[in-house]
């Protein structure tokens, strides 16, 4: 099955090397190493954008309509004599959550390592269809530039939060924000989506016949399951956001009254008559919880590849980590309803939709308790990927459990849209999948750029990060039950909530650090690229199929014929060989028994 | 204020360039270094992994001692709050016990098993046994919280109106809420934003013509009467607004061109919450936090707060726009007799309308 017949004549079509000019090789390129570099820089580049407004975000919080000199120079009419705007906050809101999860987690995250990794891993020489790899790119680029200029928009940019419900991402008479701004957002997403697909409908397409000879499925390494599963959950949710997309965009522009109706605002009935916002919130929930897991999975998969490798173990239980990684693709697109216990839908959905939510903690238990099983009895080289891993097991394991009580329709009730939903989501998928992108730039970067990153630094990275995230959202699961809402501006027109205002400067702090901490993690990464110490052609001792092919980066990826594959990814430590890791082109000896995994 | 940030930021970037670049001179003096772990690395990062399992100890156990007398928890104020905040309780004691002992495991093995040269892992790639006991323990754990959270879901959202039932409509628009009760019939007239006119005083779009809405009364303050079950029909005029009562925890999205509901049995009277120990601490708590601030208020000519007294509050808990988080109303929960007497003093929605 992964002999595919073409494989010779791909082969030839690679022996010519075609003269590349700058802009095919830097700009216009169609090799997927490339292409997964421009996406990481993308993103990269995006998620300093994200995290500047969160920490826009935390200075209002903790310290409220308090003139700074940040807003000033950053907000400029926004923020009159250095004091925020409460629109500009609405904004920086929506617009911190739409960057870091589709912007960095979604294409920085699944395009920069499904693109390096999944050619590389299976043994092919590119993926499925380079150009339209190529065109991919170029439409999340595109996308990006709308998302960024849609900032600048007169009337403010996109304020409805990132779910953006209707009415209020419909109306301008509802928000400044909801005119030309969200226009922008619209179509931004709606190209975030095209390039999504193209994407996602490559990487299966390779997958599945582009495996070289003795590539089996049950071969392949976790980091490939995990981006091959993503894909197939992004192909069957993201369309219908495009649909929840285009129906609001006929809703603002066309008169239609999809999601509108009996609206009264500023004086004046509208038109629109038989339409409904909770249609929207199904729509939008289709995607947008399974999107956790788009976000997610990867990272998981990244981990999984990391920690068995500087464990020097096999991944515990990789038939169970498999099925674990169907079994929460296959649930997460049963599940959205539980971000609606409260949205007026009929509460019998909500026990259904209780039910469902509550079972993925199964398969995620299974995860989290074979990661640490993986590191029973290793011999764990703890580079920085691999203190990321773990920190990505941590978090995941702290954010995951506070689900078992936002799942719970009847707990719910009160803490629904209050700080402890912040908290829960911002570990269980904000942090986790940061942490698996870091853990990744950490241990594919010698394969991205040739070179090494500084592990001091990333030591240095590491530890402050981890530190600061616990401290960021470890209280504000308090904050939450005590029923401080979220998305406030400021709490200061409630006396109610002063006595948390204390908890809210500590966690501004934790933020500021943090948040000062990544230019550790930028530094490195540009100088590291240009001046970093050469890395050797398998630094990490690793098995898989990418740390085969030469450091310097070659159209075809390897300079003569695909190796074969002989033995699953994961033979690290085994008995009978003297290495403590065997690659997987190496054939088994007389004798060897291949595990049966 | 501002200064003060500004120069924490500088701080700690230049902390983090001095950082880096003594890093880099570190990294330098010794050219043998790689930039992969060495055991000494490893030895450094092992026993942070414990220091780190003590951080978050320590966070779990300030976090719960400084800011978990959660009032929120322990004084409901609705017939079915104890049912919430029971199943709260369990969730979070299966939380803690899960999260103490595998965060424990996580991080001790990263100390434990870090690397050494010359030292081989065990080779252990699987076991049924174990897959199958923590595949079977989760399963009975959840299945125990998934029954007992449906029975209390259900319990809460089948409201039944019955005959004493008191009938409140919650309407929200961007920024306030007002409350319609159904007068002496308990019965709302028909409404619709297309019959709001501004000009006669119809604010909520009454239907003037519907015999249910003349002994309609439009209320902006929420008084219930204690222990007589309510139930809320919400709408709104204009974008998602979420009627949010935490001290009832009750909580219910308000739709445009949709009525929502969500009944509750208030159990304790404002004037009693008001003297709970809980809350007379919770209150002087934040009066002195006020108190202090009202000080450097003060000092920069600004008036000072004023004292704060403790209140049920509906609050919006769905983004609107703007003033999202200024949109509020108070809640008096109060005996039979003084909600009549309330009652009866305001005006009826006939005799509202101005001709």
């Amino acid at each position: 099955m992964s002999e595919h017949l073409d494989t010779h004549a791909h082969e030839e079509d690679h022996g010519h090397h075609h003269k590349e000019t700058f802009v095919t090789k830097y700009i216009f390129s169609q090799d997927h190493k490339m292409i997964a570099k421009q996406y990481l820089i993308t993103g990269t580049i995006m998620g300093i954008i994200g995290v500047v407004m969160s920490l826009m975000m935390r200075l209002q919080i903790a310290w409220p309509e308090e003139p700074n000199v940040i807003f000033e120079a950053l907000l400029g009419k926004w923020a009159p004599d250095g004091v925020m705007d409460a629109d500009i906050y609405l904004a920086l809101v929506t617009i911190h959550g739409t960057i870091m999860v589709f912007f960095v987690l979604t294409a920085g995250l699944s395009g920069t390592f499904s693109n390096l990794l999944i050619p590389l891993q299976i043994g092919a020489r590119d993926m499925a269809s380079g150009f339209l790899n190529m065109i991919s790119y170029w439409l999340f680029f595109v996308s990006s530039v709308v998302m960024v200029i849609s900032l600048f928009v007169e009337a403010g940019p996109a304020a409805a939060g990132w779910t953006i419900y209707p009415p209020l991402s419909a109306l301008p008479l509802a928000q400044g924000g909801s005119g030309a701004g969200m226009t922008l957002w619209l179509v931004s997403m709606a190209i975030f989506i095209a390039s999504s697909l193209l994407g996602s409908l490559n990487y299966i397409v390779t997958v599945i016949n582009l495996r070289t000879k003795g590539m089996s499925m049950t071969r392949l390494p976790l980091t490939i399951w995990a981006f091959f599963v993503t894909a197939i959950i992004g192909v069957i949710s993201f369309p219908v956001l495009l649909s929840a997309a285009l129906l609001l965009i006929m809703d603002r522009s066309f008169g239609t009254s999809f999601f509108l109706s009996d609206i009264f605002i500023q004086g004046e009935v509208l038109h629109y008559q038989g339409g409904s916002p909770v249609l929207f919130e199904h729509l939008f929930w289709f995607l947008g919880h399974p999107e956790v897991y788009i976000v997610l999975l990867p990272a998981l998969g990244i981990t999984s590849e990391i920690i068995a490798t500087n464990s020097r173990k096999p991944i515990f239980g990789y038939r169970a980590m498999v099925a674990s990684i169907l079994a929460i693709a296959f649930l997460s697109t049963i599940v959205w309803g539980h971000h609606m216990f409260v949205s007026g839908m009929n509460p019998f959905l909500g026990s259904v939709f209780t039910f469902t939510t509550l079972l993925i903690a199964i398969p995620s238990a299974v995860k989290a308790f074979n990661y640490i099983t993986t590191l029973w009895k290793g011999n764990l080289q703890l580079n920085p990927a691999m203190l990321f891993s773990i920190g990505l097991v941590s978090t995941f394991i702290t954010g995951g459990l506070t689900g078992i009580i936002l799942g719970d329709s009847a707990l719910d009730i009160n803490v629904h849209d209050t700080y402890f939903v912040v908290a829960h989501f911002h570990l269980v998928m904000g942090i986790s999948a940061l942490y698996g992108m870091f853990a990744g730039i950490y241990h594919w970067f010698p394969k991205l750029f040739g070179r090494m990153l500084n592990k001091n630094l990333g030591y240095i990275h590491f530890w402050v990060t981890a530190i600061s995230a616990y401290g960021v959202f470890f209280p504000m699961h308090f904050i939450g039950m005590a029923g401080l809402p979220r998305r406030y501006y400021t709490n200061s027109a409630f006396p109610l909530f002063d006595d948390l205002a204390n908890v809210n400067v500590v966690i501004s702090i934790f933020a500021i650090v943090g948040g000062a901490f990544q230019l550790v993690f930028i530094w490195n990464f540009f100088y590291s690229i240009f001046y970093g110490e050469k890395a050797t052609q398998n630094p990490w001792k690793s098995n898989t199929l990418e740390w085969t092919t030469p450091v310097e980066h070659i159209h075809g990826n390897w300079p003569g014929a695909i190796p074969s594959v002989h033995r699953w990814a994961y033979d690290y430590s085994k008995p009978g060989h003297d290495d403590d890791f065997v690659s997987q082109i190496i054939p088994l000896k007389e004798g060897e028994e291949e595990l049966q995994h | 204020m501002t200064a003060f940030l500004t120069i924490i930021v500088l701080l700690f970037i230049a902390i983090a360039i001095w950082q880096i670049v003594k890093m880099l001179d570190l990294a330098q003096a010794n050219i043998k270094s790689s930039q992969v772990a060495t055991d000494k690395d490893n030895r450094v990062n092992g026993y942070l992994m414990l220091a780190f399992l003590v951080f978050i100890y320590v966070i779990t156990i300030v976090s719960f001692i400084k800011w978990g007398d959660l009032p929120l928890l322990s004084n409901s104020a609705s017939e079915h709050g104890p049912q919430i905040d029971n199943l709260m309780i369990w969730s979070m004691v299966i939380i803690f016990i899960v999260q103490t002992v595998t965060q424990f495991l996580l991080h001790y093995f990263a100390f434990k098993y870090k690397g050494e040269k010359g030292r081989k892992a065990l080779f252990f790639a699987d076991n049924n046994t174990l897959e199958a006991i923590w595949t079977i323990i989760p399963v009975i754990t959840l299945a125990g919280l998934i029954i007992y959270g449906l029975f209390t879901w259900n319990d809460i959202m089948n409201v039944t109106e019955e005959d004493d039932t008191l009938v409140v409509e919650l309407y929200a628009q961007q920024f306030n809420w007002k409350a319609r009760y159904a007068g002496a019939d308990n019965t709302l007239g028909k409404a619709n934003v297309r019959l709001i006119d501004i000009d006669r005083a119809n604010i909520l779009g009454v239907d003037e013509s519907d015999p249910n809405a003349q002994d309609d009364v439009i209320t902006s303050e929420l008084h219930l009467p204690v222990n007589r079950p309510v139930i809320f029909k919400m709408r709104s005029q204009d974008v998602l607004h979420s009627a949010y009562m935490p001290h009832f925890r009750a909580q219910m999205n308000c739709v445009p061109g949709m009525i929502t509901q969500f009944g509750f049995t208030p159990t304790v009277t404002t004037s009693e919450m008001r003297q709970n120990p809980d809350i007379v601490q919770k209150v002087e708590n934040i009066n002195s936090i006020r108190t202090e601030n009202s000080k450097d208020l003060v000092a920069k000519g600004e008036e000072a707060l004023d004292p704060y007294e403790f209140d049920y509050l509906l609050l919006c808990n769905k983004i609107c726009g703007k003033s999202h988080y200024n949109m509020q109303m108070k809640i008096i929960v109060e005996t039979q007799e003084e909600y009549d007497a309330w009652i009866n003093e305001q005006t009826l929605f006939a005799s509202s309308l101005i001709k």
